[in-house]
């Protein structure tokens, strides 16, 4: 296995960590609307991500720079490419921030509501729009020989793209409906294992037949793996929610959405961004890369730094492991 | 096509108005974080409640401004690859490396820590809460260090070799990019201006509630910390800002050049302190100027030839072949002014401050004051008259944001003043945009960012003025009883929590 054989898989764990864990908290978002029924209630939900959210968008970031850095042709012609849908993203992430942080910071009604609209609609937005880039990027764009993007916008918006930003929109709400029911206590966390419940039919039809669809298209055999974890993991979260094992619920649903993108980057490789011009004008792991000594470096980089990361972050859900409920919320002093 | 419509154009106002306004909250982000550490490390310390309450109101403050920094610092990260395609292609090799590591190290430390600090006052025992502000500020440190590599390497490219068959600059030796003289220059610079920045901005609130009289301990404490940030940030920028002029003269002699408006290369070369150039002439109509400076500036010595623009933009077509070399040179020569003159005169109000506010074995007995008075302010054997008091706390409060526009300019000035080039000496802004990009959709984005920026400019600086007329919050008694183990206190399982959204 070649340095940039190895980065095509650093890049797929950096979307894959980015995916699971901004994945819920895009879920809580959208949960603000779908499952709350009352402020105190919207407030539980954010909190169950307040503390968590920020570090969990540094996958995000992480990725593209390790992009930039590792597969420099590959940061350019998906960026630049990809406009359009990558500004909605980038405004509704600021939006969404300054959200999270501002909305308790003055007692107004109305200044909170508008907070907490924006909560929902920067939740959804790009969790759809992830699913349609994602989409796009494994079915392959116009890419010309200088590996400049030459569609439209609209190309970007076909059938199974957005089959693609549904997948991730129910799927990122499943996600966020079990970390809900695992993270919160009293009525809300019932009701979070019976919405996960009416979520989980839909959610598994939807991946089936995208991943389905993938298989069909540029699958092998260890895509085929894959997508069967993929699904098989999924009815088993939903299993293990009916059953009240919320902590085993929300891992099979992680591990879903792990063995998604998964199988989404097999079907890639060794292409990054396949050109649905000519064949030869596809940028690959080989075309795309930086040069040795590069890769070297951040090989050094992320086998050092990435099991500290880990370590850190996963010691702050342990600090905020206790379950909130309405309880818990006091009225901040203003 | 139109210039002014140019996808260039566009992109290029795009990346001067998305940078400029992330950089107002850096330099803040970046001392307040240590700024908050430093009081919170006194309340450990010494148990003083009013360093808790200055923990508490400066971390606030901190809080809405790196909220605003954090959002704004995503679009820098995609920016690249979005406007500038061709140039990621050209330095990807070189110029993502720093990236990612900032990325990889500095944001998760951040943006982590932070999520501890602030849920943190009753879930973590005191020290490690302490630690977690000093991860942040550790974070914010580093963040800048690696963007300013990357920066550094744009200025004064090393430690890469031009690729011809790929036709792109590829990394021979991170380690000279991340300690050549023009990063640590850069980094010195740009963190004692940062210092500077929160330093104004402690100074001003404090003055602001001297001046009525309200929450005095807290708020001389805070005083004295803001002047001591400001002279010594103050006298740093000046100290690294002076080296690294002397820097940019090696290596980029048109900069430096244009930032005098010094069309001729003159010995000894003047400093000008005010002109008014002709462009097309090349000369200069008006001149105000102190013979010699220019030359110390350069060189340490008030003899030495100085180049001067024309004489520079002939070698650097013999170097590079034709073209035109030059930068703006109003925008070069004014920028440096403001960057100069707005830093200074901040740092002027500091050093004032810190000897009026003078304590002990300098001050006579009879005006020295206690915790809960207002300080006198003293020139020389009494206390400055009510007027001339009031005076002082009003400047200290209207310039507090006068390094925000040195900071802005500082950068501007060492742009523009770079242009043609993105990588000085090796690539071309006009070859480095997007080819795939139109004008509409950079329009788009730019009024989009521009638009949203605004917006949240007023709902930020509303917040900031809410919070800062509130003053330091009354404590409360989980505020004064943190907990003992990791994860808070067990006994009373339906406790509220002590910060939520």
């Amino acid at each position: 296995m070649e340095l940039h054989d190895v980065w095509f898989v650093l890049i797929a764990v950096l979307w894959t960590g980015y995916f699971f864990l901004e994945g819920f908290d895009f879920g809580v978002g959208v949960l603000t609307k779908l499952l709350a029924r009352n402020r105190a209630e919207k407030r539980v939900l954010i909190n169950t991500i307040g503390p968590v959210w920020d570090g969990n968008e540094v996958w995000l970031l992480t990725a593209g720079g390790a992009t930039f850095a590792a597969f420099p042709e590959w940061y350019a012609t998906l960026f630049s490419g990809f406009y359009l849908p990558l500004l909605a993203i980038l405004l509704c992430l600021i939006v969404r921030g300054v959200a999270f942080e501002y909305r308790a910071k003055r007692p107004e009604e109305h200044w909170q509501r508008n907070w907490e609209t924006a909560i929902f609609w920067t939740s959804l937005i790009p969790a759809f729009l992830w699913g349609v880039a994602f989409g796009n990027i494994v079915r392959g764009v116009k890419i010309d020989q200088d590996l400049e993007y030459v569609g439209t916008v609209w190309d970007l918006l076909n059938p199974y793209a957005l089959l693609g930003g549904l997948v991730t929109l129910t799927l990122f709400t499943f996600h966020g409906t079990v970390f809900t029911a695992l993270k919160t206590v009293g009525e809300i966390r019932e009701r979070a294992r019976a919405l996960a419940l009416r979520l989980g039919i839909p959610t598994a039809v939807l991946a089936l037949v995208f991943l389905g669809w993938t298989q069909v298209d540029n699958g092998d055999a260890k895509s085929l793996v894959a997508l069967v974890v993929a699904v098989a993991a999924l009815v088993a979260a939903l299993r293990a929610n009916q059953a009240g094992r919320e902590g085993w619920s929300f891992a099979l649903s992680g591990v879903t959405i792990v063995a998604a993108v998964a199988m989404l980057f097999l079907t890639l490789f060794p292409n990054v961004m396949p050109s649905t011009l000519d064949p030869d004008w596809s940028l690959t792991v080989t075309n795309a890369s930086s040069s040795a000594y590069t890769l070297k470096i951040m090989t050094w980089l992320a086998a050092i730094a990435t099991p500290v990361v880990l370590l850190y972050q996963g010691w702050t859900y342990w600090v905020f492991r206790k379950r909130i409920g309405t309880q818990h919320i006091a009225e901040p002093a203003h | 096509m139109d210039m002014a419509l140019a996808p260039e154009t566009l992109a290029r106002w795009q990346f001067g108005i998305t940078t400029v306004y992330h950089f107002l909250f850096v330099p803040l982000t970046i001392s307040l974080a240590a700024l908050t550490a430093g009081l919170q490390t006194a309340w450990v310390r010494t148990g003083k409640e009013k360093y808790l309450k200055a923990t508490k109101f400066w971390g606030k403050l901190f809080l809405i401004n790196i909220a605003m920094g954090v959002v704004t610092g995503i679009v820098q990260e995609f920016q690249f690859g979005m406007n500038w395609s061709d140039y990621s292609r050209f330095v990807g090799d070189v110029f993502g490396a720093p990236l990612a590591f900032e990325a990889l190290i500095a944001f998760f430390f951040e943006s982590t820590f932070i999520g501890l600090w602030i849920f943190g006052w009753d879930k973590l025992p005191k020290k490690i809460h302490l630690a977690c502000i000093w991860m942040v500020s550790i974070g914010t440190l580093l963040s800048a260090y690696f963007i300013l590599a990357a920066n550094s390497w744009m200025q004064h490219p090393v430690g890469y070799r031009f690729n011809e068959e790929k036709g792109r600059a590829e990394l021979t030796d991170f380690w000279q990019v991340l300690t050549q003289n023009t990063t640590l220059n850069q980094v010195f610079h740009s963190f004692s201006a940062a210092f500077l920045t929160g330093g104004a901005f402690m100074v001003g609130i404090a003055a602001f509630h001297l001046m009525r009289k309200k929450h005095i301990p807290v708020m001389r404490t805070s005083l004295r910390l803001g002047l001591v940030t400001l002279a010594v940030g103050g006298m740093l920028t000046a100290v690294s800002g002076d080296t690294l002029g002397k820097v940019m003269y090696e290596q980029q002699p048109m900069k430096m050049a244009a930032a005098e408006a010094l069309w001729d290369g003159e010995q000894p070369a003047p400093f000008s302190v005010f002109a008014y150039g002709d462009v097309d002439k090349g000369h200069n109509k008006v001149a105000l100027e102190i013979p010699g400076l220019l030359s110390f500036l350069a060189h340490s010595d008030f003899e030495s030839y100085v180049p001067g623009i024309n004489d520079t933009n002939e070698a650097l077509q013999e170097k590079f072949g034709p073209g035109d070399y030059k930068p703006i040179v109003p925008v070069a020569y004014w920028g440096f002014r403001w960057m100069i003159g707005f830093g200074m005169a901040s740092f002027s109000l500091g050093l004032l401050g810190l000897w009026l506010t003078r304590k002990k074995f300098l001050l006579p007995a009879a005006f020295r004051t206690g915790e809960d008075e207002v300080p006198h302010l003293v020139l020389l054997k009494k206390p400055l008259g009510s007027r001339l008091t009031r005076l002082y706390w009003l400047v200290a409060l209207w310039t507090m944001a006068f390094p925000l526009i040195a900071n802005s300019w500082g950068w501007i000035f060492t742009e523009m003043g770079r242009q043609p080039w993105v990588v000085y000496g090796l690539f071309q802004t006009r070859d480095a945009v997007s080819p795939g990009v139109s004008t509409a959709e950079v329009l788009t984005s730019m009024i989009a960012f521009t638009l949203l920026y605004a917006v949240l400019a007023v709902i930020e600086v509303k917040l900031l003025v809410k919070y800062v007329k509130a003053g330091p919050p009354e404590l409360t008694e989980a505020d004064l009883n943190p907990p003992t183990k990791i994860g808070g206190d067990p006994r009373d399982a339906d406790k509220p929590m002590a910060f939520s959204y």
